[in-house]
């Protein structure tokens, strides 16, 4: 009997596990799959073309610096653009975590939510159309200040991060939020009425507890900045090449799939030797 | 160490009135309860007096100090929480040494003070655990190590022990007396727990909707109700209907209820359930109270039994040791009685 009991138990494990599974086997797995192979191939193995199994497509990232460097420049956007969602989103979540209650809350978490609603293209062609020269924010800055100014921050830096941070920032605020919901009321009275100023209590009690949170949410967004390309090509033009891009350019303007499979494999690697780096410091904050 | 001195204070919030008018004294040293139903702000007044809230009216002063103006982190205060509110980032020696840190006394005065506060708790050997790694009790003593090692003025509780089970509730109440006489800190906390209000304390301050209702040593208020909600609240009590509502009492009054000597006025009459006796036959003493009544019910309960019995047009619950009830079967008649000096006067408006 304890045996149908049990049998009965891992049926149902699996009829609600293998949906998920198999989905992330067909869409992820597979392809993935394909793509490590093609990584090892001399040229795309379709029509007439002539291949064979070869490591040059790794090699080509070792033989010039370009790639490289490239690869940096993305790992510092990466950390530019957490950084500031970080700074951005966390006092945001801490406000709708312990401040704010009731519907005030839902429609301000509504607001947070929205850039997820709203298609990655038309969010960032919006943001081009408010950051360029003789845009948007230059017209409404001309508005209100005395002064003239010139404000075109179109195929710069800034306006890639602006639009990434912005693509992202829901990201931080909605793990920061729920790590920060979970902190008991009475550990900030607590700590209150012993003394603590709101310093102490924001380094010695709130961030510490918080920090679980904070990282899920900034590794969240490390991961897809680093590899971003759409928001460095449109927002950045001339200045926006970056890792991202140039495997994009491998797969839809050169052609070349198997040397932009192997570049991407090499960023999953880096990505993933920098989160096995950093998972001591995670763990530690998880206790 | 200092006295406390709440004075007519009122707080609101928005349009609800949640403290009107609260007015109570607390002595340097003391042992304070706040007792009350829920709802009744024993916890907003604990808060006001913390300092979390500020008043809309009347003076609290800490010692000498008037405090309305002080926030809480200034107010010198000891605080602990129902739940214990240990930081879980931090060891317990940590927890302890949080407000020492806070205000920079040193690290060696520091460990000196977190040993003996631990010490004091009988837990110094537990320093170096993390708090969900403690039992309930242990976490408890941790919070109280917490509360008192920066030498607060006074010590303000939470219902600190409703979170524990019954035995050990009982060894942590003794504990908290031992401590808080060793310390000789004056220390006030709200329970909704009348056992143990009138266990602890020296002074109990009765709540109700925001107003203070009664407040004295616990003898007194338990044997002088000054309203039918205190006797009912406070220990049980038969409320006896009919009578003395607003009359002259007469005394004695052949057959009936008789009163205390030197009770002129009543709103009303109570007794309370442990004084009465239940017996198959007429008392013929003089002195005494008695009702013919039907037994409705008997409840066994080890120590104490319980008998409900309806007379007189009233139902009077009875507490009594078991075999001081006489066998009788249910719908018989009894009578009960009690002293005159059991009969509680409740005094008129």
């Amino acid at each position: 009997m304890s045996t149908t009991l049990a049998n009965q138990q891992r049926s149902k494990i699996i009829s609600l596990l293998s949906p998920a599974y198999l989905w992330l086997t067909v869409a992820i797995f597979l392809p993935l799959s394909a793509m490590l192979y093609f990584s090892f191939l001399s040229d795309v193995p379709f029509g007439q073309t002539e291949w064979h199994l070869t490591t040059e497509n790794y090699q080509a990232f070792f033989q010039t610096t370009t790639y490289a460097k490239l690869l940096w420049k993305s790992i510092k956007l990466g950390l530019i653009v957490t950084g500031f969602a970080v700074l951005v989103g966390f006092p945001c979540a801490y406000v709708l975590a312990k401040v704010i209650q009731g519907r005030a809350r839902e429609a301000l978490f509504l607001l947070v939510i929205l850039p997820f609603w709203s298609n990655s293209l038309v969010r960032i062609f919006s943001w081009a159309i408010v950051l360029r020269g003789n845009g948007v924010l230059e017209i409404g800055l001309n508005a209100i200040l005395p002064f003239e100014v010139d404000v075109n921050l179109m195929f710069s830096t800034p306006a890639i991060v602006i639009g990434l941070v912005h693509s992202y920032l829901p990201y931080v605020i909605l793990t920061s939020y729920l790590a920060l919901q979970a902190i008991d009321d009475n550990l900030i009275d607590a700590a209150r009425s012993m003394g603590a100023g709101k310093h102490t209590i924001l380094w010695r009690i709130i961030l510490p507890l918080s920090l679980p949170g904070l990282l899920a949410g900034a590794v969240l967004i490390f991961v897809p900045v680093v590899g971003s390309f759409m928001e460095p090509r449109i927002l950045g033009g001339r200045v926006g090449t970056y890792f991202g891009t140039v495997i994009e350019d491998q797969f839809v303007a050169v052609f070349n799939w198997p040397l932009g499979a192997a570049l991407s494999f090499i960023l999953l690697a880096v990505v993933l030797v920098i989160l096995a780096l950093s998972s001591p410091i995670l763990r530690r904050a998880q206790t | 160490m200092a006295e406390v001195s709440v004075h007519n204070v009122t707080k609101r919030f928005g349009k609800f009135t949640a403290l009107s008018d609260v007015s109570m004294e607390f002595p340097d040293g003391g042992f304070f309860a706040l007792l009350g139903p829920s709802g009744s702000c024993k916890t907003t007044l604990l808060r006001t007096i913390a300092g979390f809230l500020f008043t809309d009216g009347g003076t609290i002063r800490i010692g000498q100090q008037v405090v309305d103006d002080i926030p809480v982190e200034k107010r010198e205060i000891g605080l602990m929480f129902q739940n214990y509110a240990l930081f879980p980032n931090m060891t317990v020696a940590d927890n302890v040494g949080f407000g020492l840190r806070v205000r920079k006394v040193g690290a060696s005065e520091e460990r000196r003070r977190i040993g003996e506060a631990l010490d004091l708790v009988q837990l110094g050997h537990l320093g170096d655990r993390k708090p969900h790694q403690l039992s309930g009790g242990q976490r408890q003593r941790v919070a109280l190590a917490r509360a008192i090692v920066t030498r607060p003025r006074v010590l303000l509780l939470d219902e600190p022990l409703s979170a524990l089970d019954k035995s050990l509730r009982v060894d942590m109440q003794i504990e908290l007396k031992r401590i808080q006489r060793e310390i000789g800190i004056t220390t006030i906390f709200v329970t909704h727990d009348q056992e143990e209000a009138l266990t602890l304390s020296d002074k109990i301050g009765i709540l109700r909707e925001g107003r203070m209702i009664q407040s004295g040593p616990p003898r007194d208020v338990y044997n002088n109700p000054v309203d039918v909600f205190t006797a009912e609240f406070l220990g049980d009590a038969n409320i006896i209907a009919g009578r003395g509502q607003g009359q002259r009492l007469e005394r004695p009054q052949a057959g009936g209820i008789l009163v205390p000597p030197g009770s002129d006025t009543a709103s009303a009459l109570a007794v309370r359930p442990e004084s009465i006796s239940i017996s198959t036959f007429e008392p013929i003493q003089d002195g005494i109270s008695k009702v013919n009544a039907t037994l409705v019910q008997r409840m066994f309960a080890g120590a104490m039994s319980t008998c409900i019995a309806e007379g007189d047009g009233n139902t009077y619950k009875v507490i009594g040791r078991d075999l001081d009830i006489p066998e009788v079967a249910l719908g018989q008649k009894v009578w009960l009685s009690w002293k005159a000096v059991h009969t509680i006067v409740i005094p008129g408006q």
